[in-house]
C-alpha cells in the first residue's frame, strides 16, 4: 500500500479522535461523556499494542501464557467495588491526582517518597512508551511496504506521529492547573479508541478463524500436528503452576498502579457507582478481546510455518499475505488506536507525576511562593507541557538510538516489574497503620535494585560489549548470585523470577523497617485516614490533627498565588459556612491548615502544598499517642453529638420556615408602604387597595405570632386547661356560627343534624378552637360548585368521636399524617395560598393531646375528607 | 418596551411589583406558579423573570433549569426574590444559573435598579 494514503489514512483518523476530545471537552456535561461505559472502556487503556501484536506473538510461541495477562484483572476487578471504592474515595477526599501524590501523602506528605514513586514510574513507562512508537513505526513499515527503519528523523513518519500525540496530550491534558479535575476529552477520545480496537481486532480474529480457515476446530487440527505444539498449550506440572500464579499476581497489581491505569480508574472517576458496571463490563471486554488470540497466533503458525515472520507481526500479515490490504489497513489502525491512547494516557499521568512530585517541590517552591496568580498558573501549565514533549521524546530518541530486538511482551513486562515495586506501599499504606515512609522508601529501592539485577541487566546487557558470563555463572563467580536463579531458585522463568525476588526483598525491607522505625506523627495521621478511611471521611478536615499558630491572612495570601483572588475567597468563604466560623477570624486551625493544603494539591502536589502552608503557620510537634487519642476523640464527639445535631436541626428548620412564614407578609408590606412613599400621584382607589392589603398582611403577622406562641404553650404544658363539663351540642353550635360567614361567602353548606347532646369534661374554648379550625378547612377544601360540610357525633368505645367531612376531593394519601405536622400546608399545599398561618391542625393536635384524645385524618368514598378527634367521656 | 415576568404565589407581592414595573414602563406578565411561570415565559419570551423559590408545584428551581435547559429561553435573565436568605441558598441558586439574587424583604428601588442593570 503506498504510504502516502496510509499517511493520509492516519491524518483523519487523528483529525476525528482530536475532534471528538475538543466536543467532549465542550460538552463535559454531556451524558455522552458522562457515563460509566466511557468510564469502562476508557479502563481498556490496559489493552496496548502489546495486547494487539504482542499477545498474539507470546500465543505463536508459548501457548497459553499470554492469558495470564488478562485473568489477573479478571480475578481481582470484582473485589474493586470495596477496594477501588476506598482509594477513589481516599484520592477524591484528599484532590489526589497521580499515584506518586497517593503513596507519598500516605507517608505524611513525604517528598521524597512522592519524587521516588515519580522516577520509577518514569523508568517503567518510558521504555515502554518506545515500545508503542516502535509498534506504529514496524506496523507503518510492514504495511507500506517498507522493509528499512528510515534514517533520518525528517523521513520518519513516527516521529510526527509522536510530536501530535505530544500536541495532544499537551493541549487536553493542561486545561485546567488542577491535575484532580477530569479530562473529559482525553477520556472520551480514549474511549473511541478503545472501541476501535477492540472492533478491528474482532474482525481480524472471525477473518482468521472463519474466512482463512474453516472455524476453531478447523485450525487447532491443523496446528496441533506443528511441533512443539502439545507442552504450549497446558499448565505443565506444579513449577508452571506458579509461573502461571506470579505472572497473574503481577498483571493484578499492574491492572491498579500502572500510571495509566490509576489516571483512568481512580483520577477521572466521575461518579463511585461507575465501578459496578465495570465490574462485569470490563472482564467482558478483556475476554473479547482474547478470544481470538490463539486462534490467530496458530493461523500464523500454520501459515507461516516455513517462513520467517516475526510472530508480533502475524495479525497483521495474514491479511496482507492473502491480499486483502483493507484488512491490513484496519487492523493498523487498530493497533495504531491501541499504542497511541497508551501513550497519551502514560504521558499525561507521568507528565501530572514529574511536575507535581518531582520538578515543583524540588525547583519551583521558591519562585511560586513570590509569583502571582497568573504567573504560576502558567508557570505549572508549562511545565507539564514541557514534561509531556520531553516524555515523549526521550521515549522516542529511546527507540531510535537502543535496537529494541526483543519482543514487545518481554519489555512490557519488566515494566509491570518495576511498577510492582510500588505495590508493597501502596496496599500495605491502605490496610496497615504501622507502614512507615521509609520502610516504603527502602522497600522501592530494594525491590527496584533487584529488579535490575536479576531482570533489566541480563536482559538488556549487550554481549559484543560487556562479558555476560555473570549470568551464567552468577557474580563473582558465586553460584548463588546467578541473576536468573537467584539463591538457587530454578523453577521460575525469568519473569516471575525477578518479580518473586524483588517483591519478597521489598515486602521484608518494608515491613522489617516499618515495625522498627516508628514513622512520625504526622505519617500517622494520613495511615489513620488511608486505613480507617470509612470512619474518617466523614470528619472531614477534623480528622487531620494539627496544632500551633497560623493566621487566616498568611494562608489567604499562599492560597491567592495559585487560585488567583476570586477562587481562594469562594473557597474559605465555603469553608466558613461549612464549620461555622465567624468570616472575620484571624486565626487559623487545623481544619483549615488541612483544608487549604487539599485546595493547592491538585495544582502542586500534596508535598509541596504541605511545604508551602507550613512555610506561613508555625506548627507544634505532638506526640503520636497525642495524635491517636486526639482522633480518638474526635470520633466519638462525632457520634454522640449525632443525635444533637438532629434536634438541632428539627428546631432549625422550624425557625427557618417561621422566619420564611413572617418575611413574606413584611415582603408585601414594605413593598406596598415604598409605592405609597414615593408616589405622590397614585390613583386614591389603588391606593386604599394597598393600605387595605398593608392592614391584612398585618394581621397575617400578628395571627401567625399568636399561634406560635400558643403552640408554644401547649406543647410544653405551660397552658392551665380549664377542664369543666360542657355541652358538645352548644360548643358545636357556636362554632357553627362563628364560620357561618366563611362557609356563605365560599357557598358551602355546613350540616350538623348529626349532633347529639352529650356532656363530658373539656376546656370549652380549646375545643371550639379545633372545631373551627377542622370547619374552616374542611370549608376552604370542600367542593367548589356544590360544597357540603358535615360534623357528627359518635360515641364509640366509651368515647366521644367528633367527626368533620366535606366533599371536596380528599388529601392525598401520602399527606394524611402529615397535615398535622407544623408548616406542612406552607410547604406543600397545592392550592393558591389559602388563609392561614400552617399551624393551624398542628396546635389543634396539641389541644387534643392535651386532652388525652386522638385526632386523625381519612379519605372517605366516593369522595371527600374526613378528620376526627376524640374525647374521654367523663362527668364530674 | 422590555417585558418583565413576575412569578410569585403572594398576591399583594405580586399587586406590588406589577404596579412598580407598570410604572417604569414594562410590559408586565403574571404567574402564580412554575408551572404558569413556565407557560408564559414559552408563549412570551420575557426580557427578565423575578423569580419566587417556595411555590405549589413547579418551585422555582425547577422554572430556572426548566429556562436553563431550553434553547430559546435560556438568555432570559433571571432574578431569584426569596425570603430564604442563608449562603447556601444563594450560592445554590447562582450556581444554577440566576443573574441575581436577591433576600425578601427586598428595597424595590434597588429592585428597579438591578433590573435595569441587567437589561442594559
Amino acid at each position: 500500500m503506498s504510504s502516502f494514503l496510509v499517511i493520509l489514512v492516519i491524518i483523519v483518523y487523528l483529525a476525528v479522535i482530536f475532534y471528538v476530545a475538543y466536543w467532549a471537552e465542550k460538552n463535559s456535561k454531556s451524558t455522552w461523556v458522562n457515563n460509566p461505559y466511557v468510564y469502562t472502556l476508557s479502563l481498556a487503556v490496559y489493552c496496548t499494542a502489546w495486547t494487539y501484536y504482542g499477545s498474539v506473538g507470546l500465543a505463536a510461541s508459548s501457548g497459553l501464557k499470554f492469558l495470564t495477562i488478562y485473568l489477573g484483572p479478571v480475578i481481582i476487578i470484582p473485589t474493586w467495588i470495596l477496594l477501588m471504592r476506598k482509594i477513589i474515595r481516599i484520592s477524591k477526599g484528599n484532590k489526589i491526582s497521580s499515584l506518586a501524590d497517593f503513596i507519598s501523602l500516605r507517608y505524611g506528605n513525604n517528598r521524597f517518597l512522592g519524587a521516588l514513586v515519580t522516577l520509577v514510574c518514569v523508568l517503567a513507562i518510558v521504555p515502554y512508551i518506545s515500545l508503542q512508537l516502535k509498534a506504529i513505526s514496524e506496523t507503518f513499515n510492514v504495511i507500506t511496504d517498507h522493509n528499512i527503519v528510515s534514517s533520518s528523523i525528517i523521513n520518519d513518519t513516527t516521529f510526527y506521529i509522536a510530536i501530535l500525540l505530544a500536541l495532544f496530550a499537551a493541549f487536553f491534558g493542561t486545561q485546567h492547573t488542577d491535575a484532580s479535575e477530569k479530562h473529559k476529552g482525553i477520556i472520551t477520545a480514549i474511549a473511541l479508541e478503545s472501541v476501535i480496537k477492540l472492533i478491528f481486532f474482532l474482525i481480524i480474529g472471525v477473518y482468521v478463524t472463519f474466512y482463512l480457515f474453516n472455524g476453531p476446530t478447523d485450525i487447532y487440527e491443523k496446528a496441533s500436528i506443528l511441533p512443539n505444539f502439545d507442552i504450549h498449550q497446558k499448565i505443565n506440572g506444579v513449577e508452571d503452576g506458579f509461573n502461571w500464579f506470579l505472572l497473574s499476581l503481577l498483571s493484578m497489581i499492574a491492572i491498579m498502579l500502572l500510571p495509566r491505569q490509576f489516571q483512568v480508574t481512580v483520577v477521572e472517576n466521575e461518579r463511585e457507582k461507575y465501578l459496578k458496571k465495570v465490574t462485569w463490563l470490563f472482564p467482558l471486554y478483556l475476554l473479547l478481546f482474547n478470544i481470538f488470540v490463539i486462534f490467530i497466533a496458530w493461523g500464523g503458525n500454520i501459515i507461516f510455518q516455513n517462513d520467517q515472520v516475526d510472530a508480533d507481526l502475524f495479525t497483521l500479515m495474514l491479511p496482507l499475505q492473502n491480499g486483502h490490504e483493507f484488512l491490513a489497513l484496519l487492523v493498523f489502525l487498530g493497533g495504531f488506536s491501541a499504542a497511541i491512547s497508551m501513550v497519551v494516557i502514560s504521558t499525561l499521568a507521568l507528565s501530572t507525576m514529574l511536575s507535581n512530585n518531582l520538578i515543583i517541590p524540588y525547583g519551583f517552591l521558591g519562585k511560586f511562593s513570590k509569583g502571582e496568580s497568573a504567573e504560576n498558573t502558567e508557570s505549572i501549565k508549562t511545565i507539564r507541557r514541557l514534561a509531556i514533549f520531553i516524555l515523549i521524546i526521550v521515549a522516542y530518541f529511546f527507540y531510535r538510538s537502543f535496537t529494541l530486538d526483543r519482543s514487545l511482551v518481554s519489555i512490557g513486562l519488566i515494566s509491570f516489574v518495576i511498577i510492582a515495586q510500588l505495590a508493597p506501599s501502596f496496599f500495605g499504606g491502605l490496610f496497615w497503620r504501622r507502614g512507615s515512609s521509609k520502610g516504603a522508601i527502602y522497600g522501592i529501592i530494594i525491590g527496584f535494585f533487584v529488579t535490575v539485577y536479576t531482570l533489566i541487566i541480563p536482559f538488556t546487557i549487550d554481549s559484543q560489549l560487556f562479558s555476560t558470563s555473570f549470568i551464567h555463572e552468577g557474580l563473582f563467580g558465586i553460584n548463588l548470585l546467578k541473576p536468573y536463579e537467584l539463591f538457587g531458585l530454578q523453577i521460575f522463568e525469568p519473569v516471575p523470577h525477578a518479580f518473586f525476588w524483588s517483591l519478597f526483598f521489598n515486602v521484608i525491607v518494608y515491613i522489617l523497617i516499618s515495625v522498627n522505625i516508628v514513622g512520625n506523627y504526622r505519617e500517622r495521621n494520613f495511615a489513620e485516614m488511608f486505613v480507617d478511611n470509612s470512619k474518617y471521611a466523614s470528619l472531614h478536615e477534623n480528622a487531620y490533627v494539627w496544632k500551633g499558630e497560623a493566621y487566616v491572612k498568611d494562608i489567604r495570601k499562599v492560597l491567592t498565588r495559585f487560585l488567583g483572588e476570586k477562587r481562594t475567597e469562594r473557597a474559605l468563604n465555603l469553608f466558613f459556612m461549612k464549620y461555622d466560623i465567624d468570616k472575620k477570624t484571624q486565626f487559623a486551625d487545623a481544619r483549615l491548615v488541612n483544608f487549604s493544603e487539599k485546595l493547592l494539591t491538585g495544582s502542586i502536589g500534596s508535598a509541596s502544598s504541605r511545604i508551602l502552608i507550613s512555610s506561613v503557620v508555625k506548627e507544634e510537634e505532638i506526640s503520636l499517642p497525642e495524635v491517636l487519642n486526639i482522633l480518638d476523640e474526635t470520633q466519638k464527639a462525632k457520634e454522640s453529638n449525632k443525635e444533637l445535631q438532629e434536634r438541632d436541626k428539627q428546631k432549625d428548620d422550624f425557625l427557618d420556615t417561621v422566619a420564611h412564614e413572617l418575611k413574606t407578609p413584611i415582603t408585601s408590606i414594605r413593598a406596598l408602604s415604598e409605592i405609597l412613599l414615593e408616589d405622590d400621584a397614585i390613583e386614591i382607589e389603588i391606593k386604599k387597595k394597598f393600605l387595605k392589603s398593608i392592614v391584612s398582611e398585618s394581621e397575617r403577622i400578628s395571627r401567625l405570632i399568636n399561634n406560635i406562641l400558643d403552640l408554644e404553650k401547649l406543647s410544653t404544658g405551660k397552658e392551665k386547661l380549664e377542664l369543666v363539663e360542657n355541652s358538645i351540642k352548644n360548643t358545636i353550635i357556636e362554632s357553627v356560627d362563628a364560620v357561618r360567614q366563611l362557609a356563605l361567602n365560599n357557598q358551602v353548606y355546613i350540616n350538623s343534624e348529626g349532633v347529639q347532646d352529650i356532656k363530658t369534661v373539656y376546656d370549652e374554648d380549646r375545643i371550639q378552637q379545633v372545631i373551627i379550625n377542622l370547619l374552616s378547612n374542611a370549608i376552604k377544601f370542600s367542593n367548589k360548585n356544590n360544597g357540603k360540610v358535615y360534623i357528627i357525633t359518635v360515641i364509640n368505645n366509651n368515647k366521644l368521636e367528633i367527626l368533620v367531612e366535606d366533599n371536596g376531593k380528599g388529601i392525598e394519601q401520602n399527606d394524611l399524617n402529615l397535615i398535622f405536622n407544623k408548616f406542612y400546608q406552607a410547604k406543600n399545599q397545592t392550592i393558591l395560598k389559602p388563609i392561614g398561618s400552617g399551624l393551624g391542625l398542628a396546635i389543634s393536635k396539641q389541644i387534643i393531646k392535651s386532652h388525652n384524645g386522638k385526632i386523625w385524618a381519612e379519605n372517605m368514598k366516593p369522595q371527600g375528607a374526613r378528620v376526627t378527634f376524640t374525647l374521654p367521656l367523663n362527668t364530674n | 418596551m422590555k417585558k418583565i415576568l413576575i412569578v410569585d404565589d403572594e398576591p399583594n407581592i405580586v399587586m406590588s411589583l406589577e404596579y412598580i414595573f407598570k410604572k417604569e414602563n414594562y410590559m408586565v406578565f403574571i404567574a402564580r406558579d412554575g408551572a404558569e411561570a413556565i407557560e408564559i415565559a414559552d408563549a412570551n419570551l420575557p426580557d427578565i423573570i423575578l423569580l419566587d423559590i417556595m411555590m405549589p408545584n413547579v418551585d422555582g428551581y425547577q422554572v430556572l433549569n426548566y429556562l436553563k435547559s431550553s434553547k430559546e429561553l435560556n438568555e432570559i435573565k433571571v432574578i431569584f426574590l426569596s425570603a430564604k436568605n442563608k449562603i447556601s441558598d444563594i450560592e445554590l441558586g447562582l450556581q444554577l444559573g440566576a443573574d441575581k439574587y436577591i433576600s425578601k424583604p427586598f428595597s424595590t428601588k434597588k429592585l428597579v435598579k438591578e433590573v435595569k442593570e441587567l437589561l442594559k
